[in-house]
């Protein structure tokens, strides 16, 4: 499932967040979004995702317009920065809410929901797991549990809103690699929200460097360190690790 | 003894604030009560069983435990609407409404019930157009449940409206990723979130309505057996001098009260218990 964005503008008030932004997201892509806090990154997500309307421009998924279809029916996966886990429900009720709440006539029977959900937390690496409850969970745990959930569904294609943001760093870099591990084997067509220059250019296919509601470059990993085309893509991902996590935080 | 019942903590002045504590709710809460019960021995126990057991005693609880219990029902239902929209929406006049819903707190509860029995009477304002529907009001049990969901309005509403203010827009946006249509997301997510909160409204509403007084007598007509309320028979025995009777009646309340109240907090840490977060 392709994504296209087609000059997607949003203001809030006189702050223009997004500014003709067009943005082509190829079938089983895994798509980083990068750039400094402000630079309208998470809005862009969340306009495709169908969380956010844009002001005008369009969204399409796989050539169709789904500007206007309700965050319900897109079918997209979306996982949060803070896990966002329903704290009142164990980790197995949490991934199989989204079975839970179709319509009856295609929710699947109870045994099916069973099946589903187990498979997913072992695909998550969270077997065993499903009685207990998100508190009782380490932080690389939860966000797990999130993408389990959001998988539970089938999505189209998944999003992620700096998910490794609220991780320290050794887990942080452990759920990298096992994020493009999964994505390998999954094929879904992934796009991640990231203010982490090391994080977008280790595991994306394809890394878009977003400044100021603009995009300022998309290319390969290899092709953004070989020849950035401003100076602000330059100095981005040059600077130093820990200045830029300072100025980001 | 003591090591054994307190966990360590880094705050100091454990002994001292507990003492306090003890000292305090001893001379406001225990002390008074204790009072109660004393002059109740006053009786014997077969007078005592006679005095709390009369029909007429019986009819008031019924009429004062059943009529609290539907009204903090009710509050419980509506102060949950009530401060949903005064969360979740804006509108011109807001903040007045936010302060009308304190009123009941603030007003002598003895005005309120003159002002509802005026209201509610058969030649009243609202009372003369239900009246030739055959619903009678005022001097009836339904008269007391209308003063008992009047006085016991905030509580659900004050109880409920932080915890509305701080639910994270993120589990509803989750929850709507997911494909839960807004009956979904209300049910599933928002109101379990609300239990903790809705559950001490509840009973914060119920146990003032079985202690009101003032607001009801005027309302309820007081009709033995029909529409007399438990607090109003004490009253009533302390007027005709049966002290030992009147606090025999009110153990039984106090007792009834503080059963209810237990078991209600009881349910609420169980609950806490099963989601709360620990970080």
């Amino acid at each position: 499932m392709s994504i296209h964005t087609d000059r997607i503008t949003r203001r809030f008030g006189a702050h223009t967040a997004l500014a003709d932004v067009g943005l082509h997201v190829a079938t089983g892509e895994l798509v980083a979004l990068l750039g400094p806090s402000g630079s309208g990154k998470t809005t862009l997500l969340r306009i495709i995702a169908g969380l956010q309307q844009p002001d005008s421009g369009r969204v399409l998924f796989h050539g169709a317009d789904a500007t206007h279809v309700p965050v319900g029916e897109r079918r997209v996966g979306f996982v949060f920065q803070h896990y966002a886990l329903f704290r009142h429900l164990s980790v197995f009720e949490n991934v199989a809410f989204g079975l839970r709440v179709r319509p009856r006539k295609c929710r699947p029977a109870d045994g099916e929901i069973r099946e589903r959900v187990d498979a997913l937390l072992a695909r998550v690496q969270l077997e065993g797991l499903g009685a207990r409850y998100p508190h009782q969970l380490s932080g690389g745990q939860r966000q797990r549990v999130a993408l389990a959930r959001a998988l539970a569904v089938e999505p189209r294609v998944l999003l992620l809103d700096e998910p490794f943001g609220a991780l320290d760093a050794q887990v942080r870099k452990e759920l990298r690699a096992w994020l493009r591990s999964l994505h390998d084997e999954m094929q879904l067509t992934s796009v991640f929200v990231t203010h982490d220059q090391e994080e977008a250019l280790e595991i994306a296919d394809r890394v878009v460097v977003m400044n100021d509601g603009r995009i300022e470059q998309v290319g390969t990993p290899g092709e953004l360190l070989a020849s950035p085309a401003s100076d602000f893509v330059a100095k981005f991902l040059g600077r130093p690790r820990a200045v830029r996590e300072l100025t980001a935080a | 003894m003591a090591h054994a019942l307190r966990r360590p903590s880094v705050l100091p002045g454990f002994n001292l604030a507990l003492g306090f504590t003890l000292v305090y709710i001893s001379m406001i809460v225990l002390v008074p009560l204790a009072a109660v019960v004393v002059k109740t021995t006053a009786l014997t126990l077969s007078q005592f069983w006679d005095t709390v057991t009369s029909p007429r005693v019986m009819a008031s609880y019924r009429l004062t435990f059943g009529a609290s219990l539907i009204a903090a029902l009710l509050n419980t239902v509506f102060g949950l609407a009530l401060a949903w929209v005064l969360e979740r929406y804006e509108f011109a006049g807001k903040r007045v409404v936010d302060a009308l819903v304190d009123l009941p707190f603030a007003l002598p509860t003895a005005v309120a019930g003159i002002a509802l029995t005026a209201i509610y009477a058969g030649n009243g304002w609202i009372g003369q157009f239900l009246e030739p529907l055959g619903v009678k009001v005022a001097y009836t049990p339904v008269g007391v449940l209308i003063a008992l969901v009047f006085i016991g309005l905030p509580f659900v509403v004050r109880t409920v409206q932080p915890v509305l203010h701080d639910f994270e827009a993120e589990l509803e946006e989750a929850a709507a990723t997911l494909g839960a249509n807004r009956w979904h997301v209300f049910v599933r997510v928002i109101l379990p979130a609300l239990a903790p909160a809705l559950l001490t409204g509840f009973t914060l509403a119920f146990a003032r309505a079985v202690g009101e007084y003032g607001s009801v007598i005027f309302i309820a007509g007081n009709v033995p057996m029909v529409s007399e309320i438990t607090p109003l028979i004490i009253v009533t025995k302390l007027e005709q001098f049966d002290y030992a009777g009147a606090t025999a009646v009110a153990s039984v309340m106090l007792l009834v009260s503080f059963a209810l109240i237990l078991a209600i907090n009881g349910l609420q840490s169980w609950n806490r218990r099963r989601y709360t977060r620990t970080h």
